[in-house]
């Protein structure tokens, strides 16, 4: 594509956010719950997955191993991991939410296609279908932090800090899922994904405290999903300091470049 | 004012240039076609004029506006019908033209009176509550296009609206159509059909590899390009190579396809006749009026449909 200021205004004027844009979005978000108020069953299924998750921990493995030493103390290990797997689970459901549903919207129901020919723009389409993975991660997150605190994992009001933070792991990854998606060949592509998810899952400190990597910390810190754990588990466990600064800001830059790069492709692939 | 015009417009993918230069002007109210066969640039002529795809050279102007600076302005007036079915498969019919009315930036409640009444215009008002996945391929188009008026534009675009329906549903079609068009809506069709054109269109462009090689009204374009009449005559399995230069006196012009040859002449029944005085024997002979088919034939040296 060539490059002219000319081009550039009706492809993706990426992340202007003008009232127009976020009205545009809202509409999208809109389409969605239409859509979703028939098929309530599948993200009423989406419940039972933490639960699933946080029994096998507390009455499997959980009761096999000892307390982990915090900088506050020890505390039991299956408060230590519930809130690096809420944060994991937050992850989950934005990357499915952006890569899979996007794709099939994108190339099979040629949904953007329909609605670039209205006034929306492809800000106003990659802006409402994040925040629309993003209502929907809530709803997971808040079932999730029930699940932990009727299970007696959570230890302090703190806890419900982990909401906000959860928001800015599926904002991170929602961003980032669509923005790969756009790059997405075929379903065969797909296969990558779990492939990226799954190594993040086991390395960002998920099952034991960072310190426990040894040397090999630097790489837990290259995991976006770590910065996700740290910041969930210091909420859960009411651990405030300023590093956590570090962490919301890795995740916000992730978020606009995400952005940044699915308008910019939404554009390029549907506004030729 | 005109309500599209365009300068020398140019459109690139890369290396290949899909339209080379066209220049027309399209006057409000008015029925104007785009006619070509496949690949000579209509969709991404209509395209640029939707505001989805940028102009790469020349100008274009809808509504007096630069589509690449007030492209959402533009689109905002206007209705577009895509070559192929986009309608969103996961809502009801009544659903798919409320929410479309709802990208407009309509009221609600708006949308519904509206989308109830174009259900109706569009003969599917029974179907309402019904998916879309099981409708016909011309209840799809009529529904496309009931959604293409949700925002009561004042420019229809349809890009080949009754490719692949039955003559039944093409005609409701362009009923449908003319309705429109009595109210005042500016159209805007490709086809490549060319009965469709002459029955629709008030104006015309004959299109081919990115270029506009006639334009005009139909019936204008007929008289200037081609004879009052046609006899189309079947030979013998294999044509004699030199049929042509034997019809030769008889018509204005001759062409001869692989199927059939053409004799252009005033009186089509009086170049039988002489046809006939010439000894050679037609398996089936035919007279008809010039139509757009010709017209095209004659400026590209192709038939349309291959």
């Amino acid at each position: 594509m060539s490059a002219t200021a000319v081009d550039d205004t009706i492809t993706a004027p990426a992340l202007r956010v003008v009232p127009g844009t976020l009205r545009g979005a809202g509409r999208m978000v809109e389409r969605s719950i239409l859509v979703y108020r028939r098929t309530w069953l599948i993200i009423v299924s989406g419940f039972f997955e933490p639960l699933f998750y946080l029994l096998s921990i507390r009455i499997g493995f959980g009761a096999l191993v000892g307390d982990v030493q915090t900088p506050n103390g020890p505390v039991d290990y299956a408060v230590f991991v519930a809130p690096a797997l809420m944060a994991s689970s937050a992850m989950n459901g934005a990357v499915y939410d952006s890569t899979m549903n996007i794709f099939f919207k994108l190339k099979h129901a040629r949904l953007y296609e329909t609605v670039l020919s209205t006034p929306l723009g492809p800000s106003a389409v990659a802006i409402g279908e994040i925040t629309w993975a993003l209502m929907r991660g809530v709803l997971y997150s808040v079932a999730f932090l029930g699940c932990m605190a009727a299970l007696g994992m959570v230890i302090s009001w703190w806890a419900l800090l982990a909401l906000p933070a959860c928001v800015l792991i599926g904002l991170a990854f929602a961003s980032a899922g669509m923005a790969v998606t756009t790059y997405m060949r075929g379903w065969n592509d797909f296969e990558f994904i779990p492939a990226a998810t799954l190594p993040m899952f086991v390395l960002s400190a998920t099952f034991y405290p960072v310190s426990s990597y040894g040397g090999l910390s630097w790489v837990v810190q290259l995991s976006p999903l770590y910065h996700g754990v740290a910041l969930v588990r210091a909420a859960c466990l009411g651990e405030g300091s300023w590093g956590l600064l570090g962490h919301v800001t890795v995740l916000a830059v992730m978020t606009v470049i995400g952005l940044r790069v699915a308008s910019r492709r939404i554009g390029t692939l549907l506004l030729t | 004012m005109p309500v599209i015009a365009a300068r020398s417009v140019h459109k690139s993918f890369g290396e290949f240039e899909a339209v080379r230069g066209v220049d027309f002007e399209v006057a409000r109210g008015e029925f104007f076609g785009f006619l070509g066969p496949n690949g000579a640039g209509k969709s991404s002529l209509m395209r640029m004029i939707g505001c989805v795809s940028p102009v790469t050279s020349g100008e274009l102007r809808i509504f007096d506006l630069d589509p690449n600076v007030d492209g959402a302005a533009i689109r905002s007036r206007m209705g577009v019908v895509p070559q192929t079915d986009n309608l969103d498969q996961e809502l009801t019919l009544l659903e798919n033209l409320v929410m479309y009315g709802r990208y407009f930036d309509i009221p609600r409640r708006e949308c519904r009176d509206r989308a109830r009444e174009l259900l109706e215009f569009v003969q599917l008002a029974d179907r309402a509550d019904s998916r879309v996945e099981p409708l016909s391929g011309g209840m799809k188009r009529r529904l496309t296009i009931a959604r293409s008026l949700m925002n009561r534009p004042e420019l229809l675009l349809l890009d080949e609206p009754t490719t692949g329906l039955d003559p039944q549903a093409r005609h409701v079609l362009w009923e449908r159509l003319y309705r429109l068009k009595e109210q005042g809506v500016t159209l805007a069709l490709t086809t490549h059909y060319m009965d469709e054109a002459e029955q629709l269109c008030d104006r015309l462009v004959v299109m081919d590899r990115g270029r506009i090689v006639a334009e005009g009204t139909p019936r204008g374009l007929i008289v200037e390009h081609s004879t009052r009449e046609v006899l189309e005559l079947r030979l013998l399995s294999t044509t004699p190579d030199d049929i042509a230069e034997r019809l030769a006196p008889i018509g204005e012009r001759v062409e001869v396809l692989p199927d059939r040859v053409l004799v252009y002449a005033h009186d089509g029944e009086a170049a039988l006749a002489s046809v006939h005085q010439l000894g050679i024997e037609p398996l089936a002979s035919l007279v008809r009026r010039s139509s757009l088919e010709d017209v095209f034939l004659r400026l590209t040296g192709r038939s349309l449909v291959e």
